[in-house]
């Protein structure tokens, strides 16, 4: 895990790069792969990181005005939560 | 320095030494079995053999198993996703009547991989046809394309996707053999789930596998086999 | 002044019908967020119809746009000095309509936001990807055979650029084809003739747009259309309407004699409710045997049949294309010879299609973009065909 600065500079680059090696090669990195950045950074309060104003990633989105396109097709939800509570 | 402290000091010596030698090769080796992360291998082609003799009219169990496992509505509009659907056949010449599970057959020679314009749909090393959803345009090409009418678009909005299968409006699906199952070792949700054990899946290149001896002893066809693009998936009873 | 000037008149309708034009092309965009927004749920198009009205107009544009340049390659490569007199008019149509086509292809898109991605990542392998090339390659060469001949000191290399404009809308038309042509699972396409039936269609409807646009631009500008040019050109038209004839009936002949095709052939010219009804009334009567018949036995006023002729080819050409792209996709796929199959899925059934009106909006806009190009461009420059005294070469 990167420092925040540097998160902030670059989480788009790492995130590209990523999502090639994961999908076309099936290189599968944990610690990289956006559900275990979810995990994490999701609220407590409902599980996401898209759901409100000032979830995870709509905070900063919102301000700097960039279309977040990821959760089109990504859900924003951490994985655990849906598992603990059965559903699927 | 007295004889003990020589002992001492070289006992120190040997026993670190010794366990610095049984230590390390376990580190690297945890390193390779816990999450050192490989890429899909050429070596491995993943397939499946249907018995269709053993698939039951009216039963839908794999249907129902993939569109729990990849978060599919189930519905059966002209606009619904269907990954997988169960075919009720009948011979025009001998009235004999079959079914069997349809799904995309992971074809080495894949037309929509083909035609696709922005390389969004693409084999993996390991023969998993997918449909990359970054560079998915939703031009729909491939759906024309496929011979097998294996692929759905995505017509409407999506919400609370499965985290392990991202599903998004605009953009072409189609079945993924279960590719986040399959990287973790665990079959697809369809073979899985059949009640009749009628799917079998297994690495087709593997002369050991299940599959591999069956295909090798057993009599199987590739629908539409004369189109020359070897698909993964076999059928028996056909 | 007792009276207004004529041009006042003409300045204002000018602008009411740029005005008119731009709001069939807002109403075009409204369709396309309504897409955007809800999705394709919204339109007609389904898993079993992929492709539908948008693409009928689409198509229709595109192929067109090549065809009408036609009019320019048989002036700057042929020689003919009545039509090199045209061809900057072609090539002004030629990128309206490009420029339309295009327009509705790109918003159809299910993702329209991903053009940049469809150009950063090329699959070399794709037909489509290959038309991308192909068709922005056509708006600079047409760009640059325009500038050669608008601009005097470019003159003498109009017919290099004519040369080269004329080889790659063969290509493009020839793409346009085999991007039907490439599909060999299905039974209304994967033939090699599609790539040629493609470049006839073109000749045909390009030359129909041309006649209409010129109709037009002379009747705007008072003018009178020398009869003899008008003769040569209809009786080009109707040439190209009996090539295209030709085409199709070869394509349906060789296609109905296989028997595994009988079905698809049955189903396309007989049985298919509104699919034979548009092919044979609204393709073969009224888009081919009802212009040449005004083509050749001019009625009451030889200009009036001419025009009416010209647009039914175009309609006629509008017919076609539906029934090739959509009936194409509603016979089912033959994935099981030999057995009748049912699913959930639609195998084994004619699929229907109703189109929405988001489809027709979208496709309405792209004519209208077609349309604003065309008439701001015929006003700004000067692209008025001037004849030269003697038509004879």
């Amino acid at each position: 895990m990167k420092e925040t600065q540097w998160m902030r500079k670059n989480h788009m680059d790492l995130l590209k790069h990523q999502r090639d090696e994961t999908m076309r090669k099936g290189i599968r990195d944990e610690k990289y792969s956006l559900k275990n950045c979810i995990e994490c950074h999701a609220s407590t309060k409902d599980d996401s990181v898209i759901a409100r104003d000032d979830s995870f990633c709509v905070a900063c989105h919102r301000y700097e005005a960039v279309k977040i396109d990821c959760f089109e097709c990504h859900s924003g939800k951490r994985k655990s939560s849906g598992l603990q509570r059965g559903a699927k | 320095m007295n004889d003990v402290n020589i002992r001492r000091r070289d006992f120190l010596k040997t026993s670190v030494g010794a366990a610095a030698v049984a230590i390390v090769p376990g580190m690297m080796l945890f390193d390779l079995s816990h999450g050192k992360p490989e890429n899909a291998s050429g070596k491995v082609r993943w397939g499946m053999l249907i018995d269709t003799t053993q698939c039951k009219t009216g039963c839908n169990d794999c249907v129902t198993a993939c569109n729990n496992e990849n978060g599919l509505s189930g519905g059966i509009r002209a606009t619904d996703s269907q990954w997988i659907r169960k075919i009720e056949l009948k011979s025009d010449s001998t009235r004999r009547e079959l079914s069997l599970p349809m799904m995309c057959q992971h074809c080495e020679n894949p037309p929509c991989v083909d035609v696709c314009p922005t390389t969004a749909s693409f084999k993996r090393a390991d023969g998993i046809v997918l449909v990359d959803k970054h560079r998915c345009i939703g031009c729909r090409y491939c759906m024309l394309a496929c011979p097998y009418k294996a692929r759905s678009f995505v017509h409407e909005p999506l919400h609370d996707q499965n985290p392990d299968v991202p599903r998004g409006k605009g953009t072409v699906e189609a079945c993924t053999l279960c590719v986040h199952r399959v990287d973790q070792g665990i079959q697809p949700a369809c073979s899985e789930a059949c009640s009749n054990k009628a799917i079998l899946f297994g690495d087709l290149n593997d002369p050991e596998s299940e599959i591999a001896k069956k295909i090798s002893s057993m009599a199987s066809v590739q629908i539409r086999a004369d189109l020359h693009l070897n698909p993964g998936i076999r059928y028996q009873g056909l | 002044m007792n009276t207004l000037p004529p041009m006042y008149f003409k300045n204002r309708l000018y602008y009411v019908l740029l005005a008119a034009a731009g709001l069939v092309v807002l109403t075009g965009l409204y369709a396309v967020y309504m897409m955007e927004h809800h999705g394709h749920i919204i339109t007609g198009m389904n898993n079993q119809i992929m492709w539908g009205i948008p693409h009928v107009f689409a198509i229709f544009l595109i192929v067109a746009a090549s065809g009408v340049l036609n009019v320019a390659s048989i002036g700057s490569v042929f020689g003919k000095a009545a039509y090199k007199a045209r061809a900057p008019l072609a090539g002004l149509l030629s990128i309206a309509m490009l420029a339309g086509g295009l327009a509705v292809l790109m918003l159809d898109l299910g993702r329209p936001d991903r053009i940049i991605v469809a150009a950063t990542n090329y699959n070399i392998t794709s037909v489509f990807a290959w038309n991308v090339v192909l068709y922005s390659g056509m708006f600079s060469l047409v760009l640059i055979y325009l500038w050669t001949m608008m601009e005097r000191r470019m003159n003498p290399w109009s017919k290099a650029a004519g040369f080269a404009v004329f080889v790659w809308r063969f290509v493009l038309t020839t793409g346009t084809g085999l991007i039907f042509a490439f599909l060999t699972a299905r039974q209304a396409y994967g033939s090699a003739m599609l790539a040629p039936m493609f470049i006839v269609l073109s000749f045909a409807w390009g030359l129909a747009v041309f006649m209409l646009a010129q109709t037009a631009i002379y009747a705007w500008n008072e003018k009178l259309l020398d009869p003899a040019i008008q003769q040569r050109m209809k009786n080009l038209l109707a040439i190209f309407v009996l090539g295209s004839l030709y085409m199709v009936a070869t394509y349906h002949l060789t296609n109905s004699y296989f028997a595994h095709q009988s079905g698809f052939e049955q189903f396309i010219l007989f049985e298919g409710e509104i699919y034979p009804n548009l092919f044979w009334w609204g393709y073969v009567c009224f888009g081919s045997l009802l212009p040449l018949l005004l083509l050749y036995f001019p009625g009451i006023s030889k200009g009036i049949s001419i025009s009416v002729a010209a647009l039914l080819v175009i309609l006629g050409g509008f017919a076609l294309l539906y029934v090739f792209i959509i009936g194409g996709q509603a016979y089912p796929l033959n994935i099981f010879s030999g057995y009748t199959v049912n699913s959930s899925f639609g195998d084994g059934q004619i699929s229907s299609y109703s189109p929405s009106l988001y489809e027709f909006l979208l496709g309405f806009g792209g004519l209208s973009i077609a349309f604003i190009i065309t008439a701001s461009g015929a006003r700004m420059l000067s692209f008025m065909p001037i004849d030269k005294p003697c038509t004879s070469d």
